[in-house]
Protein backbone atom coordinates (compact mmCIF):
# COMPACT_ATOMS: atom_id res chain seq x y z
CA UNK A 1 0.00 0.00 0.00
CA UNK A 2 1.26 3.44 -0.78
CA UNK A 3 0.12 6.74 0.52
CA UNK A 4 -1.46 8.60 -2.34
CA UNK A 5 -1.10 12.01 -0.89
CA UNK A 6 0.73 13.67 1.91
CA UNK A 7 0.30 12.07 5.29
CA UNK A 8 -0.84 14.97 7.37
CA UNK A 9 -0.39 14.83 11.09
CA UNK A 10 -2.20 16.82 13.73
CA UNK A 11 -2.00 16.87 17.50
CA UNK A 12 -4.86 15.61 19.67
CA UNK A 13 -4.45 17.51 22.90
CA UNK A 14 -7.88 19.02 23.60
CA UNK A 15 -11.61 18.56 23.03
CA UNK A 16 -11.29 21.04 20.15
CA UNK A 17 -8.69 18.80 18.50
CA UNK A 18 -11.16 15.90 18.58
CA UNK A 19 -13.65 18.09 16.69
CA UNK A 20 -10.91 19.06 14.21
CA UNK A 21 -9.93 15.40 13.82
CA UNK A 22 -13.51 14.61 12.78
CA UNK A 23 -13.44 17.47 10.27
CA UNK A 24 -10.15 16.33 8.71
CA UNK A 25 -11.41 12.77 8.34
CA UNK A 26 -14.70 14.05 6.88
CA UNK A 27 -12.81 16.06 4.24
CA UNK A 28 -10.73 13.02 3.24
CA UNK A 29 -13.79 10.72 3.20
CA UNK A 30 -15.53 13.12 0.82
CA UNK A 31 -12.43 13.44 -1.34
CA UNK A 32 -12.27 9.63 -1.52
CA UNK A 33 -15.96 9.58 -2.52
CA UNK A 34 -16.99 7.16 0.20
CA UNK A 35 -20.75 6.62 0.34
CA UNK A 36 -22.61 8.70 2.87
CA UNK A 37 -23.05 5.70 5.20
CA UNK A 38 -19.35 4.80 4.92
CA UNK A 39 -18.35 8.42 5.54
CA UNK A 40 -20.52 8.47 8.65
CA UNK A 41 -19.05 5.18 9.90
CA UNK A 42 -15.46 6.30 9.32
CA UNK A 43 -15.93 9.71 10.96
CA UNK A 44 -17.67 8.08 13.92
CA UNK A 45 -14.83 5.55 14.34
CA UNK A 46 -12.26 8.37 14.09
CA UNK A 47 -14.17 10.34 16.73
CA UNK A 48 -14.10 7.37 19.14
CA UNK A 49 -10.39 6.77 18.58
CA UNK A 50 -9.44 10.45 18.80
CA UNK A 51 -11.25 10.64 22.14
CA UNK A 52 -9.41 7.49 23.33
CA UNK A 53 -6.11 9.12 22.36
CA UNK A 54 -7.01 12.21 24.38
CA UNK A 55 -8.66 10.60 27.41
CA UNK A 56 -6.74 7.33 27.82
CA UNK A 57 -3.50 8.13 25.99
CA UNK A 58 -3.08 11.55 27.55
CA UNK A 59 -3.04 13.13 24.09
CA UNK A 60 -1.19 12.20 20.92
CA UNK A 61 -1.22 12.55 17.16
CA UNK A 62 -3.59 11.71 14.35
CA UNK A 63 -2.27 11.22 10.81
CA UNK A 64 -4.58 10.70 7.88
CA UNK A 65 -4.15 10.04 4.17
CA UNK A 66 -5.84 8.77 1.06
CA UNK A 67 -4.49 5.34 0.16
CA UNK A 68 -4.70 3.09 -2.88
CA UNK A 69 -4.26 -0.70 -2.88
CA UNK A 70 -4.18 -1.00 -6.68
CA UNK A 71 -7.88 -1.67 -7.08
CA UNK A 72 -9.54 0.57 -4.55
CA UNK A 73 -9.06 3.90 -2.93
CA UNK A 74 -9.53 4.37 0.76
CA UNK A 75 -8.89 6.58 3.76
CA UNK A 76 -6.30 5.57 6.32
CA UNK A 77 -6.19 7.17 9.75
CA UNK A 78 -3.58 6.53 12.42
CA UNK A 79 -3.78 7.49 16.09
CA UNK A 80 -0.65 7.44 18.23
CA UNK A 81 -0.14 8.18 21.88
CA UNK A 82 2.58 7.54 24.41
CA UNK A 83 0.22 6.96 27.29
CA UNK A 84 -0.04 4.03 29.70
CA UNK A 85 -0.93 1.53 26.95
CA UNK A 86 -3.43 -1.29 27.15
CA UNK A 87 -2.42 -4.17 29.44
CA UNK A 88 -5.03 -6.67 28.23
CA UNK A 89 -5.84 -6.13 24.56
CA UNK A 90 -8.37 -8.94 24.27
CA UNK A 91 -10.31 -7.50 27.18
CA UNK A 92 -10.08 -3.95 25.80
CA UNK A 93 -11.60 -5.10 22.51
CA UNK A 94 -14.58 -6.68 24.25
CA UNK A 95 -17.92 -4.91 23.98
CA UNK A 96 -18.83 -3.22 27.21
CA UNK A 97 -15.40 -3.39 28.79
CA UNK A 98 -14.59 0.05 30.06
CA UNK A 99 -11.76 1.63 31.94
CA UNK A 100 -14.42 3.56 33.78
CA UNK A 101 -15.18 6.72 31.86
CA UNK A 102 -17.29 5.54 28.95
CA UNK A 103 -19.61 2.89 27.64
CA UNK A 104 -16.82 0.55 26.60
CA UNK A 105 -17.78 0.78 22.95
CA UNK A 106 -14.89 2.92 21.71
CA UNK A 107 -12.45 0.25 20.54
CA UNK A 108 -14.80 -2.66 19.87
CA UNK A 109 -17.40 -0.41 18.24
CA UNK A 110 -15.01 1.49 16.01
CA UNK A 111 -13.46 -1.80 14.85
CA UNK A 112 -16.88 -2.82 13.51
CA UNK A 113 -17.28 0.47 11.63
CA UNK A 114 -14.16 0.20 9.45
CA UNK A 115 -12.72 -2.30 6.96
CA UNK A 116 -9.28 -2.65 8.51
CA UNK A 117 -8.33 -2.17 12.13
CA UNK A 118 -4.88 -2.70 13.60
CA UNK A 119 -3.87 -1.92 17.16
CA UNK A 120 -0.52 -2.13 18.88
CA UNK A 121 0.02 -1.31 22.48
CA UNK A 122 2.75 -1.80 24.99
CA UNK A 123 2.11 -1.11 28.65
CA UNK A 124 3.97 2.03 29.64
CA UNK A 125 4.90 2.88 26.04
CA UNK A 126 1.67 3.91 24.37
CA UNK A 127 -0.86 2.77 21.81
CA UNK A 128 -1.11 3.01 18.03
CA UNK A 129 -4.32 2.35 16.14
CA UNK A 130 -4.60 2.30 12.34
CA UNK A 131 -7.95 2.13 10.55
CA UNK A 132 -8.84 2.03 6.86
CA UNK A 133 -12.17 2.41 5.11
CA UNK A 134 -12.17 1.42 1.42
CA UNK A 135 -14.42 2.97 -1.20
CA UNK A 136 -16.81 0.38 -2.64
CA UNK B 1 -14.31 27.91 25.56
CA UNK B 2 -17.05 25.49 24.57
CA UNK B 3 -20.15 26.98 23.07
CA UNK B 4 -23.55 26.61 24.71
CA UNK B 5 -26.46 25.27 22.75
CA UNK B 6 -29.59 27.45 23.06
CA UNK B 7 -32.56 25.86 24.82
CA UNK B 8 -35.93 27.25 23.63
CA UNK B 9 -39.24 26.92 25.44
CA UNK B 10 -42.50 26.40 23.55
CA UNK B 11 -45.46 25.86 25.87
CA UNK B 12 -44.58 22.93 28.13
CA UNK B 13 -41.78 21.75 25.89
CA UNK B 14 -38.08 22.59 25.80
CA UNK B 15 -36.59 22.50 22.31
CA UNK B 16 -32.91 22.02 21.59
CA UNK B 17 -31.65 22.04 18.03
CA UNK B 18 -28.03 20.94 17.66
CA UNK B 19 -26.61 22.84 14.69
CA UNK B 20 -22.85 22.47 14.99
CA UNK B 21 -20.26 19.79 15.66
CA UNK B 22 -20.11 19.96 19.46
CA UNK B 23 -17.00 19.21 21.47
CA UNK B 24 -17.36 16.90 24.47
CA UNK B 25 -17.49 19.72 27.00
CA UNK B 26 -20.33 21.41 25.09
CA UNK B 27 -22.19 18.08 25.14
CA UNK B 28 -21.80 17.83 28.93
CA UNK B 29 -22.86 21.49 29.33
CA UNK B 30 -26.01 20.78 27.34
CA UNK B 31 -26.84 17.87 29.64
CA UNK B 32 -26.51 20.08 32.73
CA UNK B 33 -28.29 23.08 31.16
CA UNK B 34 -31.24 20.94 30.14
CA UNK B 35 -31.63 19.37 33.58
CA UNK B 36 -31.61 22.84 35.16
CA UNK B 37 -34.07 24.23 32.59
CA UNK B 38 -36.50 21.32 33.00
CA UNK B 39 -36.80 22.08 36.71
CA UNK B 40 -36.74 25.87 36.38
CA UNK B 41 -39.36 25.99 33.60
CA UNK B 42 -41.39 22.99 34.86
CA UNK B 43 -41.31 21.65 31.31
CA UNK B 44 -43.06 18.34 30.70
CA UNK B 45 -41.27 17.50 27.49
CA UNK B 46 -37.85 17.85 25.87
CA UNK B 47 -37.31 17.67 22.12
CA UNK B 48 -33.75 17.28 20.85
CA UNK B 49 -33.47 17.99 17.14
CA UNK B 50 -30.45 16.28 15.55
CA UNK B 51 -31.45 16.89 11.91
CA UNK B 52 -28.19 18.78 11.30
CA UNK B 53 -26.00 16.30 13.18
CA UNK B 54 -23.76 14.31 10.84
CA UNK B 55 -22.37 11.85 13.34
CA UNK B 56 -23.46 10.55 16.73
CA UNK B 57 -20.62 8.73 18.46
CA UNK B 58 -20.82 6.87 21.78
CA UNK B 59 -20.26 10.10 23.75
CA UNK B 60 -23.16 11.97 22.14
CA UNK B 61 -25.26 8.78 22.15
CA UNK B 62 -24.71 8.41 25.87
CA UNK B 63 -25.64 12.08 26.36
CA UNK B 64 -28.97 11.50 24.56
CA UNK B 65 -29.72 8.46 26.76
CA UNK B 66 -28.65 10.32 29.92
CA UNK B 67 -30.80 13.35 29.11
CA UNK B 68 -33.77 11.05 28.56
CA UNK B 69 -33.19 9.38 31.96
CA UNK B 70 -32.58 12.64 33.84
CA UNK B 71 -35.68 14.26 32.30
CA UNK B 72 -37.78 11.25 33.22
CA UNK B 73 -36.71 11.60 36.85
CA UNK B 74 -37.64 15.28 36.63
CA UNK B 75 -41.09 14.45 35.24
CA UNK B 76 -40.41 15.34 31.61
CA UNK B 77 -40.39 13.14 28.55
CA UNK B 78 -37.64 13.33 25.91
CA UNK B 79 -38.00 12.78 22.18
CA UNK B 80 -35.00 12.81 19.83
CA UNK B 81 -36.02 13.91 16.33
CA UNK B 82 -34.47 14.08 12.87
CA UNK B 83 -31.91 11.28 13.06
CA UNK B 84 -30.29 10.69 9.66
CA UNK B 85 -30.44 7.14 8.27
CA UNK B 86 -26.62 6.91 8.11
CA UNK B 87 -26.45 7.94 11.77
CA UNK B 88 -28.97 5.24 12.77
CA UNK B 89 -27.04 2.56 10.83
CA UNK B 90 -23.75 3.65 12.41
CA UNK B 91 -25.16 3.76 15.95
CA UNK B 92 -26.51 0.22 15.72
CA UNK B 93 -23.23 -1.08 14.30
CA UNK B 94 -21.33 0.77 17.00
CA UNK B 95 -23.42 -1.18 19.52
CA UNK B 96 -25.57 1.65 20.76
CA UNK B 97 -29.24 1.11 20.03
CA UNK B 98 -30.48 3.81 22.44
CA UNK B 99 -33.23 1.53 23.71
CA UNK B 100 -34.49 3.95 26.35
CA UNK B 101 -34.67 6.94 24.04
CA UNK B 102 -37.92 7.84 22.31
CA UNK B 103 -37.47 9.03 18.73
CA UNK B 104 -39.57 10.61 15.99
CA UNK B 105 -38.62 11.23 12.38
CA UNK B 106 -39.42 14.93 12.32
CA UNK B 107 -39.82 17.79 14.76
CA UNK B 108 -43.53 17.93 13.94
CA UNK B 109 -43.99 14.24 14.73
CA UNK B 110 -41.98 14.61 17.92
CA UNK B 111 -44.18 17.44 19.16
CA UNK B 112 -47.28 15.46 18.21
CA UNK B 113 -45.99 12.44 20.14
CA UNK B 114 -45.58 14.59 23.25
CA UNK B 115 -48.99 16.13 22.70
CA UNK B 116 -50.52 12.68 22.59
CA UNK B 117 -48.91 11.96 25.95
CA UNK B 118 -50.96 14.86 27.28
CA UNK B 119 -48.50 17.72 26.98
CA UNK B 120 -49.16 21.18 25.69
CA UNK B 121 -46.35 22.00 23.26
CA UNK B 122 -47.95 25.24 22.12
CA UNK B 123 -50.80 27.45 23.27
CA UNK B 124 -53.93 25.41 23.50
CA UNK B 125 -55.40 22.76 25.72
CA UNK B 126 -53.75 19.35 25.90
CA UNK B 127 -57.12 17.67 25.63
CA UNK B 128 -58.86 18.74 22.39
CA UNK B 129 -62.27 17.79 23.79
CA UNK B 130 -61.81 20.41 26.50
CA UNK B 131 -61.84 23.32 24.05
Amino acid sequence: MRADEQLSGAPIASNDDVVRARQRVRALAQECRLSLVDQTKLITAASELARNTLVHGGGGMMSSALVDNGTRRGVRVMFEDSGPGIPDMELALTDGWTSGTGLGLGLSGSRRLVDEFAIESEPGRGTTVVIIKWAR
Amino acid sequence: MSERVPVLKIGDVLLVSIQTDLDDQAVLNLQDDLAARVVESEARGVVIDITAVEIVDSFVGRMLATIASISRLLDAETVVVGMRPAVAITLVELGLSLGGVRTALTLEKGLLALQRSGLRPADGPADPTAS
